[in-house]
C-alpha cells in the first residue's frame, strides 16, 4: 500500500470531516450523548437511510436518477409489516417481484432511451398507491427476526454503527471488487468504451436497477424492524435524503463516480445532522432549511476542491 | 386529409378526449344532475394545476434534466406571506399580489444562480432551494391561519360569468404563455435550447439569459398559483403545494409536451389538468380509494411517455 | 520472420462502404501478414479510420470479403475480432476515466473474470503492470490510480499497454491510430521499439501516424490510401518522405487553383488571436482557411473565436460573428423545427416587432434565400429532416449568411456534401467575400482550402504554417500537416 492518497480517498475526506465535526459538536453540546445509549439514539434511523442511499448510488452510477426510492422503500416496509410477517412465503415472493419490476424499469429506460427522472416519478405514484392499498392506515407489525436483528445490542458499539459498517463493506465488495460493479461504473464513465469491449450495456443497467431494488427492499425491512409499524408515507423523504447522501459522500451525478463507503458516511452524516439541529435548539421551522443549506455548502465545497484538483493536475 | 383526421394529429387532442371520456363515465354513474357541478369543480381545481403546470412546461421545454422541484415550496411561501401582508385588508390585495410575484422572482433567480454557480443538475439545485423556501414558509406561517381579504376570497371562489374566476385567470395566463411560446423571440429561444443547447449557443441565442428567465417565470407562476389557492381555500396551509409537485409534471407530460425538451404544448395543459381532476373524481364515484388513484396516475404518466417515445422513434 | 507460406492474418478484399453520399471505402484491399508492421498513411478522408474499423469489427462493409487466416469469415464483429487477437488503440481516449487502470483492464479483457470470482483484480494488475513495465520501463504509473487522474501521456501509455497485454486471448494484430501524438520523444521511442519487438515475435501491427519518419523507420511495408482506396503499397525502404507526399496528393490539379487570390493585408484586421504557435489574424473581406489533419485544434480555435464574440446572457444588438456547424446533428440543426425556423433562428432579432416574431418578414426572407442558395424543397415549412444532408447544410449556410454578422466562422461544413452543392456554395462564398464579409473556413479538403486567400495549417493544437497566395497548394499543406523530419 502506498501512502500517496488516491483520488478516491480524497473524495472521502470531505464527508468524513463533516461527520467528525458534527459528532464533535453534538458531544460538546450534549456530553451525555457520548455513551452507548446516546449513540444508539443519535444513529437510530441510520441503517435504513444508509441502505436507501446505497440503492440510489447504484442508479447514479449509471448516470440515472431515481425519484421513486422513497415510495419504494415505503412499499417494501408495508409488505414487510404485513405479508412478510403473516405469510412469509408470499411476502418474499412479492418483494422478489418488486425487485424484478425495478430491474425491468431499468431495462425499459435504457431500451427506449427514456428520461429516468420522469419514469421513476411515475413509478413513485405506483409504489405509493400499492402501499396505500396494503396499509390504508398506519399499522402492521415487523417480522420477529427483523425486529430482533435491528434491536440487537452488540457489545461496545451500538447496532446502528455495526450494521452500517457491515453494509458499507458489502456494498464496497460489490461496487469496487466485483466484475459487475466495475462494469456498472464503466457504463457510467464511458458507455461507448464498454460497448466497444463487447459488453452489454443493457445488462449492466438492468443489474444496477436490480441491485438498487434489492438494497431498497432491505431498507424497508430494516425500517419496519426499527419502527415496529409501517405506513404508506413512512419513507417518502428518503428520495431526497438518498440523493443528498450519495452526493455528500463524494458521488457525482454523472460519470460513474460513486463511493459506497462515502455514501454510507453521507447517510450517517445526514442522520446525525437532524439530531444535531435539534440539539442546537434550532427551531424545528428551520430544520428542513438547514438540510438544504448543508447540501448547498457541501456542493460548493466540492466544486472548490474539484477546481483545486484540476489546477494541480494542470501544473 | 379531413378535419377530423387532422385534429387527431394534434398531440393535445388525446388529453381532451380522455377528459371527455372520463367525464361521461362519471356522469353516467352519478346521474345527469351532477354534470354541471362536476364541470364547475373540474374547471376550478384544474385552474391551479394549469397555472403551475404552465411554468413547469416552460422549464421542461429547456431540455432533459430541467425540472423545477421548488414549485410546491414556492406556492406555500407566496401564499403564506401574501396573506400575512394583506392581513385581511381589502386595500392590500394588489400589494399582496406584487409581494407574491416578488417572491417568485427571488426564488427563480436563486434557482438559476445555484444551477449556474454550483454546476449541479437543475433538479438538485431546485431541491436544495425548496428546502430553504419551505423552512421560510414554516417560519412565517407559525401555525397561524390568516384569512384572505374578503374581496379576494369572494373573487377566488365565485363565478359571475358562469365560469369560475380562477379559471379565467388561468385562461389569461395560458393565453399569455401561448403567445410567448409561439410568437415571441423568447419562445423560439427556449424551444431551440431544448432541442440542442450547443446548436442554440452557436446560433447566437443567449442561452444563460433565456434559461434564467424561464426559471423565474416558472417560480412566478407558482407564486401566483399559491396566492390564488390560498385565497380560494380561505388561508394558506403548509402542505398546500405538496400535491402540485407531481401534478405539475404530470399535466405537462400528459398534455403532449416532449419530456426530452424542445417541444411544448399549451392547450394540452388544460386537457391534462381537467383529465387529472376528473380521473380522481371518477375513481371516487366508483368507490375506489386513494391507492388506486395513485397507481392510475403513475401508470398513465409512464404510458404517455412510452407512447411519446414510440412516436419519436418511428418518425425520422 | 515468419515464412511467406503462412496465410495472412486478415485480408480485406475489395471493400466498399458508403456513408450517405460519401464513399468511405471504394474497393480497398489490405492484407496483414503475421510478423509485419504496416504503416498506413493518407490525408483526411482517405479511408484510414474506416478500414481500421472494418478490421476491428466495428463496421461491416457494404461489399467485399473478409478472410481471417485464409478462411472467409461469415459473422465478423467486435467479439470475433477480439477472439482473433485484434486490439485497437484509438486516437481519442477510449478508457473509462472514472475507473482505475486495473479496472479498465478488466473491461477490455472480457475473458479475465471467468471463474475467478473476486480474484480477477490481482490477475489484471499483474497483466497490465507486466505490459507497462515491458513497454515503458520506469513509467511511474500507479495501476490503482483512476485513469482520469493520469496525465494525457500516461493515459495513452496505459491504453497502449492494455492493447499489448495478454489475458488469455493473446494479441496478434495491434492497431495503433496516432499513438505517439501525446507522447514525448523518449516514450515514442519506447513504443516504436515495442512495435519492433512484437513484430519480430510474429505479431502484426497497423501503424497510423502523421509523423512520417516514424512510419518509415518502423514499418516493414507502407500503404498509402486516398479516396477510400489503396493507391500505393511498397516496402518502407521504397518510400521517402517526399515520395509519400507525392503519393498522398492528387494527381490532377484542382480546376480552380488558378482562381485569382486577393492580397488583403492592408484591409483592417477584424479578428486577432494569439495562442501557441503563429498568431492568427483575419482581415475584412478575406477568406481565411484553417487546415491540417482533422482534430489538431482547428475546431477548438473556431469555438473560442465564437465564444469571445457572442453573448450568453443578453442578445447582442449587432451580431459580431456567425457560425456554420460541421457536425450538423450536434451543433447545427434543430431537428424538431421546419426549414424556415431553422433558417431564421439566428437573424430573428431583426425580424421581430415588439418582441413578437414577424412571420411574413421571416417568410419573405426565407423565400429570398431559398432562391439564392437553391434549397430544394416544395415548401420552407417542411420539417428540416425532410431535406437531404447537402440541403440541410445549405440551410445552415443561409442561416449564417442571413445575419448581419461581418464575420462567418465555418467548421468544416462541407463534410459529406455532394459536389453540386459544394460548387453552388463556393460561388456564394466568393460573392459574399467580395462584399467585404470575412470568412474563417476550417476545411479538411484541399480543394476548398485552395479557394482561400490565406491559409493557416494546424498541427498538434498550434498553427505551424501560414500560406499566402501561390504558396497555397497541396504539397505545402501536406508538408506542414505531417511532420516529415525528426523533431
Amino acid at each position: 500500500m502506498s501512502l500517496r492518497p488516491s483520488v478516491d480517498a480524497m473524495r472521502l475526506v470531505v464527508p468524513t470531516l463533516a461527520l467528525t465535526a458534527l459528532l464533535a459538536a453534538v458531544f460538546w453540546l450534549q456530553p451525555r450523548a457520548m455513551s452507548y445509549m446516546g449513540l444508539n439514539l443519535l444513529f437510530n434511523l441510520a441503517v435504513p437511510i444508509a441502505l436507501a442511499t446505497l440503492a440510489q448510488m447504484f442508479i447514479l452510477a449509471v448516470n440515472n436518477l431515481d425519484l421513486s426510492i422513497g415510495a419504494f422503500v415505503s412499499f417494501a416496509a408495508c409488505v414487510s409489516a404485513t405479508f412478510l410477517q403473516s405469510t412469509p412465503l408470499i411476502g418474499v415472493l412479492i418483494l422478489l417481484a418488486a425487485i424484478a419490476a425495478y430491474a425491468a424499469i431499468g431495462a425499459v429506460i435504457h431500451l427506449r432511451n427514456l428520461p429516468s427522472i420522469v419514469v421513476t416519478l411515475g413509478m413513485s405514484f405506483v409504489w405509493t398507491g400499492l402501499a396505500v392499498l396494503l396499509l390504508p392506515a398506519p399499522g402492521g407489525s415487523p417480522p420477529d427476526w427483523a425486529r430482533s436483528l435491528m434491536t440487537t445490542k452488540p457489545p461496545l458499539v451500538p447496532m446502528a454503527i455495526v450494521a452500517s459498517v457491515i453494509i458499507a463493506l458489502i456494498a464496497h465488495l460489490i461496487v469496487t471488487r466485483s466484475s459487475l460493479g466495475v462494469l456498472i461504473r464503466g457504463v457510467g464513465g464511458n458507455e461507448r468504451s464498454v460497448e466497444r469491449a463487447g459488453w452489454s450495456v443493457l445488462w449492466a443497467k438492468t443489474a444496477a436497477y436490480a441491485l438498487a431494488g434489492t438494497f431498497a427492499v432491505a431498507a424497508g425491512i430494516a425500517l419496519v424492524g426499527l419502527t415496529t409499524s409501517a405506513d404508506a408515507n413512512i419513507a417518502l423523504r428518503y428520495t431526497l435524503l438518498s440523493i443528498a447522501g450519495v452526493i455528500l459522500g463524494g458521488g457525482e451525478f454523472v460519470g460513474g463516480r460513486v463511493s459506497p463507503v462515502g455514501a454510507v458516511i453521507g447517510a450517517l452524516t445526514l442522520t446525525l445532522a437532524a439530531s444535531f439541529l435539534s440539539f442546537m435548539r434550532i427551531s424545528p421551522d428551520w430544520q428542513i432549511g438547514a438540510q438544504g443549506a448543508i447540501l448547498i455548502i457541501v456542493l460548493a465545497l466540492r466544486l472548490f476542491l474539484n477546481r483545486l484538483e484540476r489546477q494541480e493536475g494542470r501544473a | 386529409m379531413t378535419h377530423a383526421a387532422k385534429l387527431l394529429q394534434k398531440p393535445w387532442i388525446w388529453a381532451y378526449l380522455a377528459a371527455i371520456l372520463v367525464w361521461i363515465l362519471t356522469v353516467s354513474v352519478t346521474g345527469g344532475s351532477s354534470a354541471i357541478g362536476l364541470t364547475h369543480a373540474a374547471f376550478t381545481f384544474a385552474s391551479f394545476a394549469v397555472i403551475v403546470g404552465t411554468g413547469q412546461m416552460l422549464v421542461i421545454t429547456l431540455g432533459p434534466g430541467n425540472i423545477d422541484l421548488s414549485v410546491p415550496a414556492t406556492m406555500t411561501l407566496a401564499g403564506t406571506v401574501a396573506l400575512k401582508v394583506m392581513a385581511v385588508d381589502n386595500t392590500m390585495i394588489l400589494p399582496g399580489l406584487l409581494i407574491a410575484i416578488g417572491i417568485g422572482i427571488a426564488v427563480g433567480s436563486a434557482n438559476y444562480a445555484l444551477i449556474k454557480l454550483l454546476r449541479i443538475p437543475p433538479i438538485i439545485a431546485t431541491l436544495c432551494m425548496s428546502f430553504l423556501v419551505q423552512s421560510t414558509a414554516i417560519w412565517t406561517n407559525r401555525g397561524l391561519r390568516v384569512k384572505p381579504p374578503p374581496a379576494l376570497a369572494e373573487f377566488a371562489t365565485s363565478s359571475p360569468l358562469g365560469i369560475p374566476n380562477v379559471a379565467l385567470v388561468a385562461l389569461l395566463i395560458t393565453l399569455g404563455a401561448w403567445v410567448l411560446l409561439e410568437r415571441s423571440l423568447y419562445g423560439r429561444w427556449i424551444t431551440a435550447i431544448g432541442q440542442s443547447m450547443a446548436a442554440a449557443r452557436m446560433a447566437g441565442i443567449p442561452v444563460d439569459g433565456a434559461r434564467a428567465l424561464t426559471y423565474v417565470i416558472c417560480a412566478v407562476l407558482a407564486s401566483v398559483a399559491g396566492y390564488l389557492l390560498a385565497s380560494f381555500s380561505g388561508g394558506a396551509a403548509l402542505n398546500m403545494g405538496a400535491e402540485y409537485l407531481l401534478m405539475s409534471i404530470a399535466v405537462v407530460v400528459i398534455g403532449g409536451t416532449s419530456v426530452a425538451g424542445g417541444y411544448s404544448n399549451v392547450p394540452g395543459i388544460w386537457g391534462a389538468s381537467l383529465f387529472m381532476f376528473l380521473v380522481v373524481s371518477m375513481l371516487n364515484t366508483y368507490g375506489l380509494g386513494a391507492g388506486f388513484r395513485m397507481i392510475m396516475t403513475g401508470v398513465i404518466i409512464i404510458a404517455v411517455i412510452l407512447l411519446a417515445s414510440r412516436r419519436q422513434t418511428s418518425s425520422p | 520472420m515468419t515464412p511467406d507460406t503462412a496465410p495472412p492474418l486478415i485480408e480485406v478484399e475489395q471493400a466498399r462502404l458508403r456513408f450517405g453520399a460519401v464513399k468511405a471505402l471504394d474497393g480497398a484491399t489490405l492484407h496483414i501478414r503475421p510478423g509485419e508492421c504496416v504503416g498506413l498513411v493518407g490525408h483526411n478522408g482517405a479511408g484510414k479510420s474506416t478500414i481500421v474499423n472494418v478490421i476491428n469489427g466495428a463496421l461491416t462493409p457494404d461489399e467485399g470479403t473478409l478472410r481471417a487466416e485464409g478462411a472467409p469469415v461469415e459473422r465478423y464483429g467486435i467479439k470475433a475480432a477480439h477472439a482473433l487477437g485484434v486490439r485497437c488503440v484509438f486516437q481519442e481516449l477510449s478508457l473509462c476515466p472514472n475507473l482505475t487502470v486495473i479496472e479498465n483492464t478488466r473491461i477490455v479483457h472480457r475473458e479475465l473474470g471467468s471463474g475467478r470470482g473476486l480474484g480477477w483484480r490481482s490477475t489484471a494488475r499483474r497483466i497490465i503492470e507486466r505490459s507497462l513495465d515491458e513497454i515503458f520501463p520506469g513509467h511511474g504509473i500507479d495501476s490503482r490510480a483512476t485513469v482520469g487522474s493520469l496525465s494525457i501521456a500516461q493515459r495513452q501509455m496505459a491504453e497502449i499497454a492494455m492493447a499489448f497485454s495478454d489475458a488469455g486471448a493473446p494479441p496478434r494484430l495491434v492497431i495503433l491510430d496516432e499513438p505517439t501524438s501525446s507522447l514525448d520523444a523518449t516514450l515514442a521511442g519506447q513504443l516504436l521499439a515495442q512495435v519492433r519487438r512484437f513484430v519480430d515475435a510474429g505479431g502484426s501491427v497497423i501503424f497510423i501516424s502523421h509523423i512520417l519518419h516514424e512510419i518509415l523507420s518502423t514499418s516493414d511495408r507502407v500503404v498509402v490510401m486516398k479516396d477510400g482506396n489503396v493507391v500505393a503499397e511498397r516496402p518502407a525502404g521504397g518510400f521517402t518522405a517526399d515520395s509519400l507526399f507525392e503519393a498522398m496528393g492528387s494527381v490532377a490539379k484542382p480546376e480552380n487553383a488558378a482562381q485569382a487570390r486577393r492580397d488583403l493585408s492592408s484591409a483592417p484586421v477584424l479578428l486577432e488571436q494569439r495562442g501557441r504557435g503563429l498568431p492568427f489574424r483575419a482581415h475584412r473581406g478575406e477568406l481565411v482557411g484553417l487546415t491540417g489533419l482533422s482534430g489538431h485544434g482547428q475546431t477548438e480555435m473556431l469555438l473560442e473565436l465564437y465564444r469571445q464574440r457572442s453573448g450568453d446572457w443578453l442578445p447582442l444588438r449587432d451580431p459580431a460573428v456567425a457560425f456554420v456547424a460541421g457536425d450538423r446533428r450536434v451543433n447545427g440543426i434543430f431537428h424538431l423545427w421546419s426549414i424556415l425556423e431553422n433558417f431564421a433562428v439566428a437573424s430573428l432579432g431583426d425580424l421581430t416587432r415588439r418582441g413578437l416574431v414577424n412571420d411574413s418578414a421571416v417568410a419573405d426572407k426565407g423565400d429570398g434565400w431559398k432562391r439564392r442558395i437553391e434549397i430544394r424543397t416544395q415548401d420552407m415549412n417542411n420539417p428540416i429532416l425532410s431535406l437531404s444532408g447537402g440541403n440541410q447544410q445549405k440551410v445552415l449556410f443561409a442561416r449564417a449568411l442571413a445575419t448581419r454578422a461581418p464575420v462567418v466562422l465555418m467548421d468544416d461544413p462541407m463534410r459529406g456534401v455532394d459536389v453540386g452543392t459544394k460548387r453552388e456554395v463556393y460561388q456564394i462564398l466568393r460573392e459574399e467575400a467580395a462584399g467585404e464579409r470575412t470568412f474563417v473556413w476550417y476545411s479538411t479538403e484541399t480543394e476548398e482550402v485552395c479557394l482561400c486567400d490565406r491559409v493557416y495549417v494546424f498541427r498538434e493544437g498550434e498553427i505551424v504554417a501560414e500560406l499566402v497566395g501561390e504558396e497555397i497548394n497541396e504539397a505545402n499543406i501536406l508538408a506542414a500537416s505531417f511532420q516529415g523530419e525528426a523533431a
